[in-house]
């Protein structure tokens, strides 16, 4: 239940092989560069050396102690990375991650395996111990003959993929994101920047005879700041991170990043720790959909409440907020971070409200619950890679705009909270205590932002804060900066989003 | 495990990667395996079952450096990869800190076996494996009609590492562990529904602690019902052995010598100074014998050994790695600490509560983070209130706020009770005047 901001700086490294046309292991692939969404299966089966007579007989095996369906997933990962230290682009790191799993489900039980050498021999093996799920001792599903699912809709086609891109053609983005960096305030001491890229190749068929091909790309650009100022030193950074290719490197994201991770750190010098307690908090756009994922999403998550242990378990439904109030959980904005054009379950992207009128419209499904609720799965069913199994995960969450202004907002709050950066946030699915972290912002006094305040906590209970949350402003923002999402040790890419909002009370960490 | 066939390829690979261009390399391959069984309501409700393999290839090439990784270990394959990796380390800055470690500070073997590794555990039937997570599952259900959902889980793992660097190095360890782990969902009042869990871990399945856990965990969950804040304030913080080293991992991050090298530390500059108070020692102790965390050389090969990080609240160490010394033109220490272990008193949880007038129990955490460059902090807690002595209320939805040089200032007592299954032996900590913030 973690919520992390990815901590960009420890994934170091880099890039490989620039010249290439096509990545190393791509040997068998008749195609160089980019893959067509469309060139599908035959070029996956291909990649993966597997025929569909081979699928079909692992899902034979995994079937063949009664299970009632089954699925195996292929994934060919490249991640590649470059790091800028102490002036100079000095480190590359590059990762290879190549393996299948198999899964077998017997009513909502689930049996796993997953191996890294994609054989017959393997793959049966692995089929055979994910198929001891089921206790039966014959066969009762088989098989039918796979049919290719082409990908509708592609949230993230690229024109010029990873791949084709050197690693020295790589480097002068992070040395001219330093530079900017340096140029911009005389305080700044040291800058570490880094630009991390992957690739996927995703293979994906079940005993329902669905069969498709996905080619995810990705890529985080960050930066952290480190400046002094009479003695006393403070830390701050910004990323952003797109399912995109190359043509994400621009200077207007290398201008960006620079502004926002100098602005950031700035300002701490100024900032103080404000005095504890409970009180009104505006929230401001963007970041601060991390209380949307904390406060209602993860509670919101279907494995959660078929097993009747979230907090919301039994609000299906009901009013839980201002009927303003609209959230959405969306996998099809064009090259976010949490887009997917199909889950890992085999079921397309969509875009999912959650919070209808205030009302709770819908659960993040995966197929199991789904199946379990008896409606269509709403395709959250995502995998870290293919040594995890589905289970319901966030994408992109956000709030639809409301009709005030944010100064209008700030103008109520006679004391009080403006959050405005944030680095990390956590919830107890049950209890519905929820916590985020804010890196900055200020304090509200008679309806005005004066003093700027700095690394405090905030905690507040999910339903509560959600009902308190009395004004929503007109400044929708989604934040792309490199969120990642953790849940049963499973780690999943997403973003969040907001607008403006008044929450009339939460607890405030500070002095006493 | 590591097989002979994969060390003839690690050496394989070192070899034709000095072949071909690079003057330094250091290889580390590693293998592991696990199985897991997850139970809920006594109905199995996942199994999963595992092995992986795969290299770590450092190539230090005319004064450059990059990490290539994978877990592709074919022959022809690695051939390309590590040519290609080195004609892409070509294109990077220069970079003369980046070095393998003097061989002198190798570790050289020739020291007694560390048991960390349980050969038994491939003798474990599944039957029996399934059997725990359903006695521990038990130990739950119908034991209160309160119970939601009961959730357990048994699961063990190995792994291995073998290691070697074209300056002389070669060193192999093992490790296996066992888990089992008992949650429970319980209805509280109007909607919330509390959980909680308790676990044992252990090197051995023998000393895997199997009875019980299943109890404890359902004390612990039923203990919750009627949490609530409480006014703010400045409190003594007893925080229990599960937690205690939460608020010990900002303190040891601010030691590594990429953080001091980077300035981003607040403990920059404070070697051999008194940063935490008279009653704080703290020590890294890598050799001890059938415990997680021991080793006889860290991810460089360099030879570990005792150490003392904080004596009487002085700062005595940071981890300098090889590239850190280089760079800060400082001798080289160790890259990370093994086992961390604590000068201890002689109370247990419940006579430190005993011994608190009126305090909060912290027993979870609930997020919260702290800065790297000042020390501050800000984490939500939960817990129990105590007054005269006595656990007398739940708490929860409140934060702490401070700095970490201040809170451990202001230990009062350290516990006698370390849980033995971590690698940081941390016990019961009792800390004054600590910001509460709630109602």
């Amino acid at each position: 239940m973690k919520y992390n901001r990815r901590e960009f700086i420890k994934t170091g490294g880099i890039v490989m092989l620039g010249s290439l046309a096509a990545p190393s292991f791509l040997g068998s692939c008749s195609g160089s560069g980019k893959i067509d969404q469309a060139a599908g299966i035959p070029f996956a089966l291909n990649h993966f050396g597997v025929s569909e007579n081979d699928l079909k007989k692992v899902l034979s095996a995994a079937l063949e102690k009664g299970g009632d369906y089954a699925d195996l997933f292929f994934e060919h990962t490249f991640r590649n990375s470059i790091r800028l230290q102490d002036g100079a682009v000095n480190q590359a790191t590059s990762h290879i991650d190549y393996g299948m799993g198999v899964r077998v489900l017997a009513g909502d039980q689930t049996g796993y395996a997953y191996i890294e050498n994609i054989t017959l021999d393997e793959m049966l093996k692995a089929a055979r111990t994910a198929a001891r799920i089921a206790t039966g001792s014959t066969a009762t599903n088989t098989p039918i003959n796979l049919t290719e699912k082409s990908i509708l809709q592609d949230y993230y086609s690229i024109s010029t993929p990873w791949d084709e891109i050197a690693v020295k053609e790589k480097m002068p983005y992070l040395q001219k994101l330093n530079d900017k960096i340096f140029s911009l305030d005389s305080r700044v001491n040291k800058v570490t920047a880094s630009l991390s890229d992957s690739t996927s190749h995703i293979l994906f068929c079940n005993s329902e005879g669905l069969t498709y091909y996905d080619y995810r790309p990705m890529v985080v650009l960050g930066a952290t700041c480190i400046m002094e100022e009479n003695g006393r030193i403070e830390n701050s950074g910004a990323a952003r991170s797109y399912r995109m290719g190359a043509e994400f490197l621009t200077d207007e994201v290398i201008n960006t990043i620079a502004k926002q991770a100098v602005d950031k750190t700035a300002i701490l010098f100024r900032a103080i720790m404000p005095k504890g307690g409970e009180m009104p908090v505006v929230m401001g756009a963007g970041g601060s959909g991390i209380l949307l994922h904390e406060a209602i999403g993860h509670a919101f998550e279907a494995d959660f409440n078929r097993k009747n242990t979230s907090i919301f378990s039994d609000q299906l439904g009901k009013k839980i907020c201002n009927e303003n109030i609209n959230v959405i959980d969306d996998g099809t904005i064009p090259f976010n971070r949490g887009s997917v054009n199909i889950d890992d379950d085999g079921v397309e992207g969509q875009k999912t409200y959650i919070v209808k009128d205030g009302v709770l419209a819908s659960y993040l499904h995966d197929r199991i619950s789904a199946q379990y609720y008896g409606i269509p799965s709403t395709g959250n069913g995502r995998r870290e890679s293919f040594r995890f199994m589905p289970i319901p995960r966030m994408r992109a969450t956000y709030m639809e705009a409301g009709n005030v202004t944010e100064e209008e907002i700030i103008s109520t709050v006679k004391k009080g909270i403006y959050a405005a950066n944030f680095t990390n946030g956590q919830v107890q699915i049950g209890a519905g205590d929820f916590t985020f972290f804010v890196k900055d912002g200020y304090l509200i006094e008679n309806g005005k932002l004066t003093q700027p305040i700095k690394d405090i906590n905030i905690i507040g209970n999910g339903p509560k804060a959600l009902a308190d949350i009395t004004m929503v402003g007109n400044n929708y923002e989604m934040d792309n900066g490199s969120w990642n999402c953790g849940k049963d040790g499973q780690s999943c890419p997403v973003t969040c989003g907001m607008p403006s909002a008044l929450v009339s009370k939460l607890t405030v960490g500070g002095e006493s | 495990m590591i097989t002979q066939q994969n060390k003839k390829l690690a050496q394989w690979a070192m070899e034709y990667a000095l072949k071909n261009g690079c003057q330094a390399s250091r290889i580390n391959l590693y293998a592991g395996s696990n199985t897991s069984f997850e139970v809920r309501d006594m109905k199995i409700d996942r199994l999963q079952q595992a092995s992986e393999s795969g290299m770590n290839i450092l190539l230090y090439v005319d004064g450059r450096f990059a990490s290539y990784s994978t877990n592709r270990l074919d022959k022809k394959e690695l051939e390309r990869f590590i040519k290609e990796g080195i004609e892409a380390t070509r294109f990077l800055a220069e970079d003369k800190a980046r070095t393998l470690p003097d061989p002198s500070r190798y570790y050289k073997g020739g020291m007694p076996d560390l048991q960390t590794y349980d050969s038994k555990i491939n003798s474990i039937q599944p039957d029996d494996k399934l059997g725990l997570a359903m006695s521990t599952c038990e130990e739950i259900m119908g034991k209160d009609e309160r119970i939601i959902s009961a959730e357990t889980s048994y699961s063990d793992g190995d792994s291995a590492s073998y290691i070697i660097a074209s300056n002389g190095f070669e060193g192999e360890s093992s490790t296996s562990s066992f888990s089992l782990v008992g949650s429970v969902s319980i209805k509280g009042e109007n909607e919330v529904r509390p959980s909680g869990y308790w676990y044992d871990a252990s090197l051995f399945y023998d000393s895997l602690i199997k009875k019980g856990i299943g109890t404890k965990a359902l004390e612990r969950t039923i203990s919750r019902l009627g949490q609530t804040k409480i006014k703010s304030g400045k409190y003594p913080m007893l925080v229990d052995n599960m937690n205690a080293s939460r608020l010990l991992s900002p303190l040891i991050d601010a030691l590594y010598g990429s953080s001091i090298q980077q300035n981003n530390s607040f403990l920059l500059n404070k070697l051999n100074e008194k940063v935490l108070g008279s009653n704080v020692s703290l020590f890294d102790e890598p050799h001890m014998i059938k415990a997680p965390g021991a080793r006889y050389f860290d991810n460089e090969g360099v030879a570990t050994k005792q150490m003392s990080i904080f004596e009487n609240g002085i700062l005595n160490t940071y981890f300098i790695n090889t590239y850190s010394a280089n760079k800060l033109n400082m001798d080289p220490t160790i890259s990370s600490p093994s086992i961390i272990t604590m000068k201890m008193g002689d109370k247990n949880q419940d006579q430190l509560v005993a011994s608190v007038n009126k305090g909060i129990l912290v027993t979870g955490f609930n997020g919260g983070n702290s800065n790297s460059t000042t020390g501050d902090f800000s984490f939500g807690v939960e817990g129990f209130l105590i007054e005269n002595g006595k656990i007398v209320q739940p708490v929860s939805e409140m934060n702490i706020t401070g700095n970490l040089l201040t809170l451990w200032s202001n230990l009062i007592e350290a516990g006698n009770d370390p849980r033995l299954s971590s690698s940081w032996r941390i016990p019961s900590l009792l800390f004054n005047d600590v910001n509460f913030s709630g109602l």
